[in-house]
């Protein structure tokens, strides 16, 4: 069975399916980074005394990290763009730097959790140290779930380009809400954490 | 018509650099404010204000929001009266007290 909506808009809602579909999924997203940064305020507030992130945690780092996952989000929704203009070799190029950048993040990441581990500190060892693990990891598991989802429309996925290139683009457009809601939730994280 | 909607694409793509040129510099902004040691309460209130400003232009321009079908604001109307609500939670336990 065909599914429906997928290119046109249905009259009642006015969006194609995956459109609306992605704008509750990222709903549900909201409400899952909102009772943790909920969690976040609540034990900042009720402890005797909280570090400043900076003091703890490699800024320098996570500032790389914010210009890469910035970077990222401007190359994703330029793949998009290539797309609309019907250039499917500039559509491959900005994917690919998309999905590099997600891979530049994790290895900047990684160095940062592998200097903490280094340094035997993980998330048992405080409540900010537990809240800094739980944030940047959840946000991380999202950034490794997008680099997937991307890598699929870079390849396999991208075939459907010469059979449904509509359709095609509305994926990626799809894909790319996904990844500036991530990009978005670090902007929000690296202050927080980093830099309070 | 085809040919229209590019040149609208064309237009969106210098949008787009400008904007994550403003990121950029908003990033660096965010920083440069933390070695102010400002005290927590204006620290808070400037880091969350930039925050909103980058977050919105993400919003507003890479998964424009700023030209959307009103389905989509309703949709994320009621996530944000849900967000707040679940956002100031804590703010119950001042009224919770054991005594």
């Amino acid at each position: 069975m065909q599914i429906p909506y997928t290119v046109t808009t249905r009259p009642d809602t006015g969006l194609h399916n995956a459109k609306l579909g992605i704008w509750l999924f990222l709903a549900s997203e909201v409400m899952l980074f909102g009772s943790l940064f909920s969690a976040y305020i609540l034990l900042r507030v009720a402890a005797v005394e909280w570090p400043h992130g900076s003091q703890l945690l490699n800024v320098p780092l996570a500032f790389i990290n914010t210009v890469i996952l910035i970077g990222s989000s401007v190359t994703m929704v330029l793949s998009w763009a290539s797309l609309k203009m019907k250039d499917f070799a500039k559509y491959r190029r900005y994917m690919g730097l998309t999905i590099l950048c997600g891979f530049g993040f994790l290895v900047v990441k990684a160095f940062e959790y592998g200097a903490k581990f280094s340094h035997g500190l993980s998330p048992a060892e405080d409540l900010f140290y537990a809240t800094y693990f739980t944030l940047t990891g959840l946000h991380g598991l999202h950034v490794i779930g997008g680099i997937i989802v991307n890598t699929y429309f870079w390849g396999p996925g991208s075939r459907m380009w010469d059979t449904e290139p509509e359709r095609f683009t509305n994926r990626v457009e799809v894909a790319g809400l996904y990844w500036h809601f991530v990009d978005l939730v670090w902007i929000f994280l690296f202050p927080t954490l980093y830099l309070l | 018509m085809e040919h229209a909607s590019q040149d609208e694409i064309r237009k969106h793509v210098r949008t787009y650099v400008l904007v994550f040129v403003a990121l950029l510099g908003l990033t660096v902004i965010t920083v440069a404010v933390s070695y102010m040691h400002l005290s927590i309460v204006p620290a808070v209130i400037v880091a969350l204000f930039i925050a909103s400003i980058k977050g919105g232009l993400v919003a507003s321009y890479f998964m424009h929001l700023i030209s959307e079908k009103k389905l989509v604001y309703v949709t994320l109307l009621l996530t944000v009266v849900f967000f707040i609500a679940l956002i100031s939670l804590p703010l119950l336990g001042y009224h919770d007290t054991i005594d």
